[in-house]
């Protein structure tokens, strides 16, 4: 066994124990810690699975603002955790679903020691015409290139998820502010965090947006960047999350999916299939595309993680 | 054994931790979060046999690991539905049970004395609710928001609770 699978497999068993632990954990509370270190760690595995740009997504999404949004729930719901844990089912009822489990793991375990030899591969076909896109990361290449339209219903997909969290709220509450009013102490770390982190995030943010192109990196993991920055001025009572009736918001809110949508129409008349970009400029389309999403998934992300209006609009 | 087969056992273990939470914690947001451990381990399946895929230069198949990116993103949207839905159920509520069918729950035919002082003015509503839910009417509009009553307006305590915990 060589050392770099070696260390695989402790990497693996890490990621095991954590994950086990935030299903076994007595405390909600606990158990989501739990899950953004196990979030953590597996962006290592993904770095061992060569897979940087998924490692970039899985910390910035899968762990952070994952994270963010079940502690904030967790804290939340702290009032209802013994009632609900006294209906724990019984111990026939767990056996049972354990040994539903196991044989579920134990089928994709078959599955995978059965995978064919040599495995099919795309890549070949990716790397022929990578030249003709003028993208260097394949990754980003296939996103907004070869499964464009895959992008394209994603970035409409987190935008409808918002106007679902946004229809729970009462009526009352319509048109008013997402979450509840943070406040922290002016003269806390969280409102010092909050006043020095934010110019180096958004640099960083932008500069994995734009590097996004060559090098592992992009727009999902920029705006999540620019989010969690966002977030973390509203966590620290710095600024309040803007009410979801403003023009402006909602403006910026569908104008990256329409001009995705509109850009993809318009490959019918100068390349000739939808979706399809003209020869010479599909770098710069990309670009324009990536730039016109990067507001709108900042904002969608953000205010996913702020939640349902809860605050009547201030007058 | 080879790296990709590792996480692809790796990846078998995490749906089985999943499933296994999700079908035995009572608390929603445990299950929201054994959900998310499914999710993962079908995402590193994927992202195992892209790695299998490498090849003309690629340290993984780039398709594959595209659409994960897609994958993520769209799951991260899935989990603020849930929370959200889990936190409009304990707003118009107070409790975050599943168990919605059972109004002869202990708890709720007598609550215990914190709860009365807690959710007192819940308490009632909940009845009238359940009491329409029984009947197999779907009200049309929720008789909670008439007064325009919510945990948060008659319970300072949770408000403070929800402000800046973070």
């Amino acid at each position: 066994m060589t050392v770099a699978s070696a260390l695989a497999l402790v990497l693996a068993l890490l990621v095991l124990a954590v994950a086990a632990w935030t299903i076994v954990a007595r405390r909600p509370f606990a158990a989501v810690v739990g899950f953004v270190a196990y979030g953590l760690l597996l962006s290592i595995a993904w770095v061992a699975l060569s897979a940087i740009d998924v490692a970039l997504t899985e910390a910035a999404i899968g762990s952070g603002l994952t994270g963010v949004l079940l502690i904030g729930a967790a804290t939340r719901l702290r009032a209802t955790e013994a009632a609900v844990s006294a209906e724990r089912p019984g111990a026939s009822l767990r056996w049972l679903a354990a040994l539903t489990s196991a044989t579920v793991a134990g089928a994709i375990a078959v599955a995978v020691l059965s995978l064919p030899d040599p495995a099919p591969t795309l890549a070949p076909a990716v790397a022929e015409h990578l030249a003709a896109t003028g993208v260097g990361n394949a990754v980003t290449a296939v996103l907004l290139a070869y499964r464009a339209l895959d992008t394209l219903l994603e970035s409409i997909v987190v935008v409808f998820a918002l106007i679902g969290v946004w229809s729970l709220a009462p009526d009352r509450v319509w048109g008013g502010h997402p979450g509840p009013l943070h406040h922290a102490a002016p003269s806390g770390i969280l409102a010092y965090l909050a006043r020095v982190l934010p110019p180096i995030g958004i640099i960083v943010g932008l500069y994995i947006f734009w590097v996004g192109a060559d090098l592992p990196g992009g727009k999902f993991q920029g705006a999540t960047i620019l989010a969690a920055m966002w977030l973390l001025v509203m966590m620290a009572g710095l600024t309040d999350a803007p009410p979801i009736s403003r023009t402006w918001l909602r403006i910026l809110l569908v104008a990256g999916p329409l001009l995705f949508i509109a850009i993809g129409f318009a490959g019918v008349l100068t390349a000739g299939a939808v979706l399809a970009y003209p020869d010479g400029y599909a770098k710069l389309l990309i670009k324009v595309i990536e730039a016109a999403l990067l507001p709108t998934l900042t904002l969608t992300l953000a205010l996913l993680v702020a939640g349902a209006p809860e605050r009547r609009l201030r007058r | 054994m080879n790296v990709p087969t590792l996480f692809g056992l790796c990846a078998a273990a995490l749906v089985g931790l999943g499933l296994y939470g999700v079908i035995t914690n009572p608390q929603p947001l445990r299950k929201i979060l054994a959900f998310n451990l499914i999710g993962n381990g079908v995402f590193l399946l994927f992202g195992a046999i892209a790695r299998r895929g490498a090849g003309a230069g690629f340290g993984g198949d780039p398709v594959p690991q595209a659409l994960l990116i897609t994958g993520i993103v769209v799951a991260f949207s899935a989990t603020a539905l849930a929370v959200a839905l889990l936190l409009r159920l304990f707003q118009a509520t107070g409790s975050a049970t599943l168990v919605g069918e059972q109004p002869a729950k202990p708890e709720v035919d007598d609550p215990k004395p914190y709860q009365v002082e807690k959710f007192g003015v819940l308490r009632r509503v909940q009845d009238k609710r359940s009491q329409q839910l029984k009947s197999n009417s779907n009200p049309p509009l929720s008789p909670f928001f008439k007064g325009g009553v919510s945990p948060w307006d008659s319970n300072p305590s949770l408000e403070k609770r929800g402000r800046g915990d973070f």
